[in-house]
Protein backbone atom coordinates (compact mmCIF):
# COMPACT_ATOMS: atom_id res chain seq x y z
CA UNK A 1 0.00 0.00 0.00
CA UNK A 2 1.18 3.39 -0.78
CA UNK A 3 1.53 6.56 1.34
CA UNK A 4 0.93 9.00 -1.52
CA UNK A 5 -2.16 10.95 -0.79
CA UNK A 6 -4.74 10.70 -3.81
CA UNK A 7 -6.58 14.15 -4.18
CA UNK A 8 -11.07 14.62 -3.73
CA UNK A 9 -10.81 14.23 -7.58
CA UNK A 10 -9.03 10.92 -7.54
CA UNK A 11 -10.90 9.54 -5.14
CA UNK A 12 -14.36 10.35 -6.92
CA UNK A 13 -13.56 8.91 -9.84
CA UNK A 14 -12.11 5.53 -7.97
CA UNK A 15 -15.28 5.26 -6.43
CA UNK A 16 -17.00 5.53 -10.39
CA UNK A 17 -15.62 2.91 -11.23
CA UNK A 18 -16.26 0.23 -8.87
CA UNK A 19 -19.64 0.70 -9.22
CA UNK A 20 -18.86 -1.11 -12.02
CA UNK A 21 -16.56 -3.74 -10.88
CA UNK A 22 -18.09 -5.12 -8.02
CA UNK A 23 -19.24 -8.00 -9.43
CA UNK A 24 -15.44 -8.62 -9.84
CA UNK A 25 -14.29 -7.27 -6.64
CA UNK A 26 -16.93 -9.93 -4.59
CA UNK A 27 -14.98 -12.67 -3.31
CA UNK A 28 -11.68 -11.22 -5.12
CA UNK A 29 -8.31 -11.87 -3.79
CA UNK A 30 -6.88 -9.92 -1.12
CA UNK A 31 -4.88 -7.23 -3.38
CA UNK A 32 -8.14 -5.64 -4.49
CA UNK A 33 -8.71 -3.15 -1.87
CA UNK A 34 -7.02 -0.36 -3.34
CA UNK A 35 -8.76 -0.47 -6.74
CA UNK A 36 -12.12 -1.13 -5.07
CA UNK A 37 -12.50 1.00 -2.20
CA UNK A 38 -12.21 4.69 -2.66
CA UNK A 39 -9.42 6.28 -0.91
CA UNK A 40 -10.58 9.73 1.00
CA UNK A 41 -8.73 12.92 -0.28
CA UNK A 42 -6.79 14.93 2.35
CA UNK A 43 -7.17 17.99 4.13
CA UNK A 44 -4.64 18.29 5.98
CA UNK A 45 -0.68 17.08 4.06
CA UNK A 46 0.06 13.84 4.97
CA UNK A 47 3.24 13.62 7.30
CA UNK A 48 3.94 9.63 6.17
CA UNK A 49 1.04 8.63 7.92
CA UNK A 50 -1.43 8.98 5.61
CA UNK A 51 -4.70 10.55 7.33
CA UNK A 52 -3.29 10.13 11.14
CA UNK A 53 -2.56 13.97 11.08
CA UNK A 54 -5.90 15.21 10.52
CA UNK A 55 -7.07 12.59 12.55
CA UNK A 56 -5.44 14.53 15.65
CA UNK A 57 -7.43 17.81 14.22
CA UNK A 58 -10.26 17.07 13.12
CA UNK A 59 -11.65 13.62 12.92
CA UNK A 60 -15.10 14.28 12.12
CA UNK A 61 -14.05 16.42 9.08
CA UNK A 62 -12.52 13.72 8.11
CA UNK A 63 -15.36 11.36 8.38
CA UNK A 64 -17.90 13.12 6.36
CA UNK A 65 -15.74 13.55 4.08
CA UNK A 66 -15.35 10.20 3.37
CA UNK A 67 -18.90 9.70 3.01
CA UNK A 68 -19.41 13.05 0.87
CA UNK A 69 -16.87 11.71 -0.91
CA UNK A 70 -17.13 8.26 -1.25
CA UNK A 71 -20.56 7.40 -0.39
CA UNK A 72 -21.59 4.51 1.49
CA UNK A 73 -17.76 3.33 1.70
CA UNK A 74 -14.98 4.63 1.39
CA UNK A 75 -11.31 4.53 2.82
CA UNK A 76 -8.49 6.42 4.66
CA UNK A 77 -4.71 5.64 5.83
CA UNK A 78 -4.05 5.20 9.13
CA UNK A 79 -0.10 4.97 9.78
CA UNK A 80 0.02 1.15 7.79
CA UNK A 81 -3.55 0.66 8.11
CA UNK A 82 -6.61 1.25 5.83
CA UNK A 83 -9.64 1.99 7.39
CA UNK A 84 -12.18 1.51 5.26
CA UNK A 85 -15.39 2.90 7.08
CA UNK A 86 -18.81 2.13 6.13
CA UNK A 87 -22.37 4.06 6.05
CA UNK A 88 -25.95 3.60 6.01
CA UNK A 89 -28.41 0.62 7.10
CA UNK A 90 -27.46 -2.28 5.07
CA UNK A 91 -23.55 -1.77 5.01
CA UNK A 92 -23.41 -1.14 8.82
CA UNK A 93 -25.66 -4.10 9.77
CA UNK A 94 -23.44 -6.30 8.13
CA UNK A 95 -20.55 -4.85 9.91
CA UNK A 96 -22.48 -5.17 13.32
CA UNK A 97 -23.38 -8.59 12.69
CA UNK A 98 -20.23 -10.32 11.96
CA UNK A 99 -18.98 -12.41 14.34
CA UNK A 100 -15.94 -11.50 16.49
CA UNK A 101 -13.84 -14.46 14.41
CA UNK A 102 -14.37 -12.16 11.49
CA UNK A 103 -14.24 -8.79 12.80
CA UNK A 104 -11.92 -8.59 16.22
CA UNK A 105 -12.68 -5.63 18.74
CA UNK A 106 -9.49 -5.64 20.44
CA UNK A 107 -6.92 -5.23 17.83
CA UNK A 108 -8.80 -2.19 16.68
CA UNK A 109 -7.58 -0.08 19.36
CA UNK A 110 -3.85 -0.02 20.52
CA UNK A 111 -4.66 3.15 22.52
CA UNK A 112 -6.17 1.16 25.25
CA UNK A 113 -3.06 -1.60 25.59
CA UNK A 114 -0.79 0.74 27.72
CA UNK A 115 -3.97 2.00 29.67
CA UNK A 116 -5.47 -0.96 30.99
CA UNK A 117 -1.69 -2.73 31.01
CA UNK A 118 -0.03 -5.89 29.37
CA UNK A 119 -2.48 -9.02 29.63
CA UNK A 120 -5.81 -7.33 30.06
CA UNK A 121 -8.22 -7.95 28.68
CA UNK A 122 -9.59 -4.81 26.52
CA UNK A 123 -13.34 -6.36 25.90
CA UNK A 124 -14.75 -9.73 26.36
CA UNK A 125 -16.65 -11.92 23.66
CA UNK A 126 -20.11 -11.49 23.41
CA UNK A 127 -20.24 -15.11 25.66
CA UNK A 128 -17.83 -13.50 28.38
CA UNK A 129 -19.84 -10.30 28.44
CA UNK A 130 -23.37 -12.22 28.55
CA UNK A 131 -21.72 -14.36 31.35
CA UNK A 132 -20.74 -10.60 33.36
CA UNK A 133 -24.15 -9.40 32.74
CA UNK A 134 -25.60 -12.91 34.63
CA UNK A 135 -23.19 -12.86 37.48
CA UNK A 136 -21.99 -9.18 38.11
CA UNK A 137 -22.69 -6.21 38.27
CA UNK A 138 -24.85 -5.05 35.63
CA UNK A 139 -27.39 -7.25 35.86
CA UNK A 140 -31.42 -6.31 35.65
CA UNK A 141 -32.07 -6.83 39.39
CA UNK A 142 -28.88 -5.30 40.67
CA UNK A 143 -30.15 -2.23 38.92
CA UNK A 144 -31.90 -0.99 41.61
CA UNK A 145 -29.43 -1.40 44.04
CA UNK A 146 -27.10 0.67 41.73
CA UNK A 147 -29.64 3.32 41.24
CA UNK A 148 -29.81 4.30 44.97
CA UNK A 149 -25.99 4.30 45.23
CA UNK A 150 -25.91 6.47 42.55
CA UNK A 151 -28.27 8.90 43.82
CA UNK A 152 -26.55 9.11 47.34
CA UNK A 153 -23.50 9.62 45.70
CA UNK A 154 -25.15 12.77 43.58
CA UNK A 155 -26.68 13.85 46.72
CA UNK A 156 -22.96 14.06 48.35
CA UNK A 157 -21.65 16.18 45.72
CA UNK A 158 -24.85 18.24 45.41
CA UNK A 159 -24.57 18.87 49.28
CA UNK A 160 -21.37 21.15 48.64
CA UNK A 161 -23.34 23.18 46.42
CA UNK A 162 -25.13 25.39 48.63
CA UNK A 163 -27.55 28.20 47.38
CA UNK A 164 -25.76 29.21 44.30
CA UNK A 165 -22.53 28.62 42.57
CA UNK A 166 -20.54 27.67 39.37
CA UNK A 167 -18.72 24.14 38.20
CA UNK A 168 -17.02 23.18 35.83
CA UNK A 169 -18.99 20.56 33.88
CA UNK A 170 -15.55 18.29 32.66
CA UNK A 171 -14.51 18.53 36.40
CA UNK A 172 -17.70 18.40 38.10
CA UNK A 173 -18.96 14.88 35.97
CA UNK A 174 -15.85 13.36 35.74
CA UNK A 175 -15.36 12.99 39.30
CA UNK A 176 -19.10 12.08 40.08
CA UNK A 177 -19.02 9.38 37.69
CA UNK A 178 -16.02 8.37 38.97
CA UNK A 179 -17.76 7.33 42.47
CA UNK A 180 -20.67 6.24 40.72
CA UNK A 181 -19.15 3.98 38.61
CA UNK A 182 -16.17 2.33 40.83
CA UNK A 183 -18.84 2.42 43.91
CA UNK A 184 -21.78 0.05 41.17
CA UNK A 185 -19.26 -2.09 39.83
CA UNK A 186 -16.28 -2.71 41.98
CA UNK A 187 -17.55 -2.24 45.38
CA UNK A 188 -18.69 0.64 48.28
CA UNK A 189 -15.72 -0.39 50.23
CA UNK A 190 -13.47 0.64 47.71
CA UNK A 191 -15.20 4.13 46.80
CA UNK A 192 -15.20 5.14 50.01
CA UNK A 193 -10.86 4.68 49.48
CA UNK A 194 -11.23 7.36 46.43
CA UNK A 195 -11.25 11.13 46.22
CA UNK A 196 -10.72 13.85 43.16
CA UNK A 197 -7.40 12.70 43.02
CA UNK A 198 -8.01 9.24 41.61
CA UNK A 199 -10.25 11.13 39.43
CA UNK A 200 -7.79 13.27 38.44
CA UNK A 201 -5.37 10.65 37.74
CA UNK A 202 -7.76 8.63 35.63
CA UNK A 203 -8.56 12.03 33.07
CA UNK A 204 -4.92 11.82 32.69
CA UNK A 205 -5.15 8.03 31.19
CA UNK A 206 -8.26 9.67 29.27
CA UNK A 207 -6.13 11.77 28.31
CA UNK A 208 -3.27 9.62 27.29
CA UNK A 209 -5.08 8.17 23.82
CA UNK A 210 -3.70 10.45 20.90
CA UNK A 211 -4.17 8.59 17.76
CA UNK A 212 -0.29 8.09 17.30
CA UNK A 213 -0.67 5.62 19.20
CA UNK A 214 -1.47 3.88 15.68
CA UNK A 215 1.90 4.28 14.97
CA UNK A 216 2.93 3.47 19.03
CA UNK A 217 1.50 2.84 21.51
CA UNK A 218 4.60 3.99 23.50
CA UNK A 219 5.62 6.47 21.39
CA UNK A 220 7.98 9.42 23.29
CA UNK A 221 5.13 12.23 23.38
CA UNK A 222 4.06 14.29 26.01
CA UNK A 223 0.56 12.67 26.27
CA UNK A 224 1.95 9.50 26.39
CA UNK A 225 4.10 10.22 28.93
CA UNK A 226 1.40 12.00 31.00
CA UNK A 227 -0.59 8.64 30.82
CA UNK A 228 2.29 6.80 31.71
CA UNK A 229 3.05 8.87 34.75
CA UNK A 230 -0.60 8.56 35.87
CA UNK A 231 -1.22 4.71 35.30
CA UNK A 232 1.76 4.52 38.08
CA UNK A 233 0.20 6.59 40.57
CA UNK A 234 -3.25 4.69 40.59
CA UNK A 235 -1.20 1.69 41.30
CA UNK A 236 0.56 3.21 44.03
CA UNK A 237 -3.37 4.50 45.43
CA UNK A 238 -4.41 1.17 44.74
CA UNK A 239 -1.19 -0.63 46.38
CA UNK A 240 -1.98 1.92 49.61
CA UNK A 241 -5.88 0.35 49.56
CA UNK A 242 -4.85 -2.73 49.25
CA UNK A 243 -2.17 -2.52 52.64
CA UNK A 244 -4.69 -0.88 54.38
CA UNK A 245 -6.81 -4.03 53.60
CA UNK A 246 -4.09 -6.31 54.65
CA UNK A 247 -3.38 -4.75 57.76
CA UNK A 248 -7.38 -4.61 58.73
CA UNK A 249 -7.25 -8.14 58.37
CA UNK A 250 -10.31 -10.14 57.10
CA UNK A 251 -14.08 -8.37 57.23
CA UNK A 252 -17.25 -10.58 57.20
CA UNK A 253 -18.40 -11.82 54.00
CA UNK A 254 -20.96 -8.85 53.41
CA UNK A 255 -18.89 -6.08 53.97
CA UNK A 256 -16.15 -7.35 51.04
CA UNK A 257 -16.13 -6.20 47.77
CA UNK A 258 -13.95 -6.75 44.26
CA UNK A 259 -10.71 -5.77 45.68
CA UNK A 260 -10.92 -8.12 48.67
CA UNK A 261 -11.61 -11.25 46.58
CA UNK A 262 -8.54 -9.82 43.92
CA UNK A 263 -6.33 -9.59 46.60
CA UNK A 264 -7.47 -13.13 47.98
CA UNK A 265 -5.92 -14.83 44.92
CA UNK A 266 -2.66 -12.60 45.47
CA UNK A 267 -3.20 -10.73 42.26
CA UNK A 268 -0.23 -7.71 42.04
CA UNK A 269 -1.99 -4.09 42.38
CA UNK A 270 -0.48 -3.20 39.21
CA UNK A 271 -2.99 -6.55 37.27
CA UNK A 272 -5.74 -5.26 39.93
CA UNK A 273 -5.25 -1.42 39.12
CA UNK A 274 -5.58 -2.43 35.16
CA UNK A 275 -8.31 -4.61 36.03
CA UNK A 276 -10.04 -1.73 37.53
CA UNK A 277 -9.15 0.66 34.99
CA UNK A 278 -10.55 -1.35 32.06
CA UNK A 279 -13.69 -1.88 34.06
CA UNK A 280 -14.27 1.71 34.76
CA UNK A 281 -13.12 2.74 31.23
CA UNK A 282 -16.57 2.08 29.54
CA UNK A 283 -18.93 3.77 31.91
CA UNK A 284 -16.19 6.91 32.80
CA UNK A 285 -15.61 9.37 30.03
CA UNK A 286 -18.75 8.28 28.26
CA UNK A 287 -21.05 8.80 31.05
CA UNK A 288 -19.42 11.94 32.14
CA UNK A 289 -19.55 13.34 28.90
CA UNK A 290 -23.20 12.78 28.13
CA UNK A 291 -24.20 14.16 31.32
CA UNK A 292 -22.35 17.63 30.66
CA UNK A 293 -23.79 17.50 27.03
CA UNK A 294 -27.16 16.57 28.49
CA UNK A 295 -26.93 19.98 30.66
CA UNK A 296 -25.89 22.05 27.73
CA UNK A 297 -28.51 21.64 25.27
CA UNK A 298 -30.91 21.90 27.74
CA UNK A 299 -29.95 25.33 28.38
CA UNK A 300 -29.61 25.83 24.93
CA UNK A 301 -33.18 24.77 24.44
CA UNK A 302 -34.91 26.22 27.25
CA UNK A 303 -38.31 25.33 26.15
CA UNK A 304 -37.10 22.06 26.69
CA UNK A 305 -35.74 22.51 29.75
CA UNK A 306 -38.99 23.68 30.86
CA UNK A 307 -40.90 20.18 29.71
CA UNK A 308 -38.25 18.32 31.42
CA UNK A 309 -38.58 20.50 34.70
CA UNK A 310 -42.44 19.94 34.52
CA UNK A 311 -41.83 16.06 33.57
CA UNK A 312 -40.08 15.77 36.84
CA UNK A 313 -41.69 17.86 39.29
CA UNK A 314 -44.97 16.00 37.89
CA UNK A 315 -42.99 12.81 39.05
CA UNK A 316 -41.71 13.46 42.06
CA UNK A 317 -44.61 15.66 43.65
CA UNK A 318 -45.59 12.93 45.63
CA UNK A 319 -41.93 12.43 47.31
CA UNK A 320 -41.06 9.47 45.26
CA UNK A 321 -37.56 7.93 45.61
CA UNK A 322 -35.32 9.10 42.77
CA UNK A 323 -33.80 5.26 42.95
CA UNK A 324 -37.43 3.87 42.10
CA UNK A 325 -38.27 6.45 39.47
CA UNK A 326 -34.84 6.49 37.46
CA UNK A 327 -35.96 2.55 36.84
CA UNK A 328 -38.74 3.50 35.01
CA UNK A 329 -39.96 5.82 32.24
CA UNK A 330 -39.63 9.39 32.36
CA UNK A 331 -40.68 10.00 28.39
CA UNK A 332 -39.45 13.64 28.08
CA UNK A 333 -36.29 13.30 29.84
CA UNK A 334 -35.42 9.99 28.12
CA UNK A 335 -35.82 11.90 24.65
CA UNK A 336 -33.60 14.77 25.11
CA UNK A 337 -30.90 11.74 26.74
CA UNK A 338 -31.61 10.00 23.44
CA UNK A 339 -31.18 13.24 21.43
CA UNK A 340 -28.32 14.43 22.94
CA UNK A 341 -26.62 11.20 22.18
CA UNK A 342 -27.32 11.11 18.79
CA UNK A 343 -25.83 14.18 18.40
CA UNK A 344 -22.47 14.20 20.75
CA UNK A 345 -22.41 10.04 20.99
CA UNK A 346 -19.33 9.16 23.43
CA UNK A 347 -17.56 7.79 20.41
CA UNK A 348 -17.37 8.87 17.24
CA UNK A 349 -15.78 5.76 15.80
CA UNK A 350 -16.35 2.46 16.11
CA UNK A 351 -13.22 -0.20 14.82
CA UNK A 352 -12.44 -3.60 14.05
CA UNK A 353 -9.55 -5.71 12.60
CA UNK A 354 -10.46 -7.86 9.61
CA UNK A 355 -9.78 -11.63 11.08
CA UNK A 356 -11.44 -13.69 8.13
CA UNK A 357 -12.12 -11.51 4.48
CA UNK A 358 -15.61 -10.03 4.67
CA UNK A 359 -18.10 -8.26 2.04
CA UNK A 360 -19.37 -4.72 3.24
CA UNK A 361 -21.46 -2.81 0.90
CA UNK A 362 -20.72 -5.31 -2.09
CA UNK A 363 -16.74 -5.10 -1.33
CA UNK A 364 -14.50 -8.12 -0.53
CA UNK A 365 -12.17 -6.68 2.42
CA UNK A 366 -9.03 -8.44 3.30
CA UNK A 367 -8.06 -9.95 6.86
CA UNK A 368 -5.87 -7.32 8.47
CA UNK A 369 -8.08 -4.18 7.27
CA UNK A 370 -9.51 -2.02 9.58
CA UNK A 371 -13.48 -1.78 9.48
CA UNK A 372 -15.43 0.99 10.92
CA UNK A 373 -18.53 2.65 11.89
CA UNK A 374 -19.11 6.69 12.81
CA UNK A 375 -21.85 7.19 15.50
CA UNK A 376 -21.14 10.75 14.90
CA UNK A 377 -22.22 11.01 11.11
CA UNK A 378 -24.36 7.74 10.77
CA UNK A 379 -26.16 9.49 13.76
CA UNK A 380 -26.80 13.18 11.90
CA UNK A 381 -27.64 11.17 8.31
CA UNK A 382 -30.86 13.41 7.31
CA UNK A 383 -32.51 10.48 5.28
CA UNK A 384 -32.88 8.67 8.69
CA UNK A 385 -33.06 11.99 10.86
CA UNK A 386 -34.61 14.97 9.18
CA UNK A 387 -33.15 17.92 9.99
CA UNK A 388 -30.56 16.13 11.54
CA UNK A 389 -27.79 18.89 13.22
CA UNK A 390 -31.06 20.05 15.37
CA UNK A 391 -32.04 19.01 18.64
CA UNK A 392 -35.39 17.43 18.70
CA UNK A 393 -36.26 15.08 21.34
CA UNK A 394 -39.73 14.74 19.78
CA UNK A 395 -37.85 12.11 17.16
CA UNK A 396 -38.49 9.59 20.04
CA UNK A 397 -42.14 9.87 20.84
CA UNK A 398 -44.50 7.74 18.68
CA UNK A 399 -45.03 7.20 16.05
CA UNK A 400 -41.53 8.65 14.84
CA UNK A 401 -39.68 6.83 17.25
CA UNK A 402 -36.41 7.72 14.78
CA UNK A 403 -34.18 5.56 17.66
CA UNK A 404 -36.29 2.30 16.92
CA UNK A 405 -37.06 2.71 13.20
CA UNK A 406 -33.20 3.05 12.02
CA UNK A 407 -31.44 0.20 14.60
CA UNK A 408 -28.74 0.08 12.32
CA UNK A 409 -27.94 3.93 12.20
CA UNK A 410 -29.17 5.37 15.31
CA UNK A 411 -25.88 3.73 16.96
CA UNK A 412 -24.94 6.22 20.14
CA UNK A 413 -24.13 2.55 21.86
CA UNK A 414 -23.09 0.67 18.61
CA UNK A 415 -25.69 -1.94 17.61
CA UNK A 416 -25.54 -5.98 17.15
CA UNK A 417 -23.60 -8.20 19.64
CA UNK A 418 -21.24 -5.73 20.90
CA UNK A 419 -23.89 -2.91 21.97
CA UNK A 420 -23.04 -1.21 24.65
CA UNK A 421 -23.63 -4.03 27.39
CA UNK A 422 -23.76 -1.13 29.88
CA UNK A 423 -26.81 0.85 28.42
CA UNK A 424 -29.41 0.16 30.50
CA UNK A 425 -27.02 1.51 33.36
CA UNK A 426 -26.34 4.46 31.61
CA UNK A 427 -29.71 6.06 31.03
CA UNK A 428 -30.75 4.86 34.25
CA UNK A 429 -27.82 6.83 35.75
CA UNK A 430 -28.67 9.77 33.20
CA UNK A 431 -32.17 9.73 34.89
CA UNK A 432 -31.12 10.12 38.75
CA UNK A 433 -28.49 12.82 37.91
CA UNK A 434 -31.08 15.07 36.23
CA UNK A 435 -33.92 13.88 38.47
CA UNK A 436 -32.25 15.15 41.66
CA UNK A 437 -29.90 17.95 40.19
CA UNK A 438 -33.29 19.57 38.28
CA UNK A 439 -35.37 18.92 41.46
CA UNK A 440 -33.36 21.10 43.39
CA UNK A 441 -31.42 23.74 40.93
CA UNK A 442 -31.51 25.70 37.92
CA UNK A 443 -28.96 26.43 35.03
CA UNK A 444 -27.48 28.89 33.48
CA UNK A 445 -24.91 29.01 30.96
CA UNK A 446 -21.23 31.00 32.03
CA UNK A 447 -19.98 31.76 28.68
CA UNK A 448 -21.35 32.16 25.22
CA UNK A 449 -23.33 29.10 24.07
CA UNK A 450 -21.18 28.06 21.15
CA UNK A 451 -17.72 27.77 23.20
CA UNK A 452 -18.76 24.55 24.47
CA UNK A 453 -17.99 22.21 22.08
CA UNK A 454 -15.77 18.65 22.10
CA UNK A 455 -12.06 18.87 22.26
CA UNK A 456 -11.37 15.92 19.89
CA UNK A 457 -7.69 15.92 19.82
CA UNK A 458 -7.03 12.35 21.18
CA UNK A 459 -9.38 9.17 20.94
CA UNK A 460 -10.96 9.83 24.06
CA UNK A 461 -13.21 12.85 22.94
CA UNK A 462 -14.03 15.32 26.40
CA UNK A 463 -15.83 18.72 26.95
CA UNK A 464 -12.96 21.29 25.97
CA UNK A 465 -12.65 23.20 29.08
CA UNK A 466 -13.53 25.89 30.00
CA UNK A 467 -16.75 24.79 30.25
CA UNK A 468 -18.66 26.40 32.99
CA UNK A 469 -22.35 26.69 34.32
CA UNK A 470 -23.74 28.46 37.19
CA UNK A 471 -26.55 26.97 39.33
CA UNK A 472 -28.63 28.54 41.81
CA UNK A 473 -31.42 26.40 44.28
CA UNK A 474 -34.43 26.73 43.02
CA UNK A 475 -37.35 28.83 44.94
CA UNK A 476 -40.53 26.72 45.43
CA UNK B 1 -54.65 -5.05 12.79
CA UNK B 2 -53.06 -7.91 13.91
CA UNK B 3 -49.34 -8.14 14.98
CA UNK B 4 -46.78 -10.33 15.71
CA UNK B 5 -43.79 -10.20 18.46
CA UNK B 6 -40.27 -11.00 17.16
CA UNK B 7 -37.00 -11.30 19.35
CA UNK B 8 -33.53 -11.51 17.40
CA UNK B 9 -31.51 -14.18 19.20
CA UNK B 10 -28.49 -13.06 17.25
CA UNK B 11 -28.83 -9.55 19.10
CA UNK B 12 -30.49 -10.65 22.26
CA UNK B 13 -27.70 -10.25 25.33
CA UNK B 14 -29.76 -11.91 27.46
CA UNK B 15 -30.28 -8.62 30.01
CA UNK B 16 -34.35 -10.28 30.31
CA UNK B 17 -35.53 -6.66 31.11
CA UNK B 18 -38.27 -7.71 28.91
CA UNK B 19 -39.48 -10.21 31.19
CA UNK B 20 -40.34 -7.39 33.49
CA UNK B 21 -42.03 -5.60 31.09
CA UNK B 22 -44.42 -8.34 29.37
CA UNK B 23 -43.44 -11.05 31.54
CA UNK B 24 -46.60 -12.88 29.80
CA UNK B 25 -44.85 -12.51 26.36
CA UNK B 26 -40.93 -13.28 26.82
CA UNK B 27 -39.68 -16.20 28.26
CA UNK B 28 -35.59 -17.05 29.32
CA UNK B 29 -33.92 -20.13 27.87
CA UNK B 30 -31.16 -20.25 30.64
CA UNK B 31 -28.92 -22.91 28.47
CA UNK B 32 -29.44 -20.84 25.59
CA UNK B 33 -29.34 -17.33 27.91
CA UNK B 34 -31.91 -16.06 25.37
CA UNK B 35 -34.86 -14.82 25.11
CA UNK B 36 -37.61 -16.77 24.56
CA UNK B 37 -41.20 -15.37 22.88
CA UNK B 38 -44.13 -17.26 24.80
CA UNK B 39 -46.69 -15.31 22.71
CA UNK B 40 -45.90 -14.57 19.33
CA UNK B 41 -49.69 -12.78 18.86
CA UNK B 42 -50.58 -12.07 22.30
CA UNK B 43 -54.05 -10.08 23.17
CA UNK B 44 -54.38 -6.78 22.51
CA UNK B 45 -54.50 -5.72 25.69
CA UNK B 46 -50.90 -7.37 26.26
CA UNK B 47 -49.49 -4.06 23.82
CA UNK B 48 -48.28 -1.77 25.59
CA UNK B 49 -46.54 -3.96 27.98
CA UNK B 50 -44.66 -5.12 24.88
CA UNK B 51 -44.60 -1.55 23.17
CA UNK B 52 -42.20 -0.77 26.61
CA UNK B 53 -40.25 -4.41 26.59
CA UNK B 54 -39.34 -2.93 22.70
CA UNK B 55 -38.62 0.42 23.90
CA UNK B 56 -36.28 -0.66 26.38
CA UNK B 57 -34.58 -3.93 25.24
CA UNK B 58 -30.57 -2.93 25.71
CA UNK B 59 -30.33 -4.56 23.04
CA UNK B 60 -32.71 -3.61 20.45
CA UNK B 61 -33.35 -6.90 19.93
CA UNK B 62 -36.93 -6.94 20.29
CA UNK B 63 -39.54 -5.65 17.63
CA UNK B 64 -43.17 -5.66 17.21
CA UNK B 65 -44.54 -6.94 13.34
CA UNK B 66 -47.70 -5.72 11.64
CA UNK B 67 -49.63 -8.37 10.45
CA UNK B 68 -50.72 -9.45 6.81
CA UNK B 69 -52.99 -6.97 5.25
CA UNK B 70 -56.25 -9.09 5.28
CA UNK B 71 -56.80 -9.64 8.56
CA UNK B 72 -56.96 -5.56 9.05
CA UNK B 73 -59.97 -5.75 7.20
Amino acid sequence: MSNVSSGGFEARSARTSTTDTVVEVRGAPATSLETSVPEVSYAVPDDGYGHLAEMRVDPIGLFERVRAECGDIGRFRLADKDVVLVFGAEAQEQFFRAPDSTLDQAAAYPFMTPIFGKGVVFDASPEERQQMLKNQALRGDMMRGHAATIEAEINRMVAEWGDEGEIDLLDWFAELTIYTTSACLIGKPFREELDARFAHEYHELERGTDALAYVDPYMDIESFRRRDAARERLVELVQGIIDRRVARGTVPKEERDLLDVLISIEMSADYITGIFISMMFAGHHTSSGTASWALIELMRHPEQMKDVVAELDDLYADGADVSFQALRSIPRLEAALKETLRLHPPLIILMRVVQEQIELAGHAIPPGTVVAASPRVSNRIASDFPDPDSFDPGRYVDPRQEDLQNRWTWIPFGAGKHRCVGNAFAMMQMKAIFSVILRDYEFEMAQPSETYRDDVSKMVIQLQQPCRVRYRRRQK
Amino acid sequence: MSWRVVADTDLCQGHQMCQGEAPDVFGFDEDADQVTVLAEHPDDSLRPQVEAAVRYCPAMALAIESGPVEEEQ
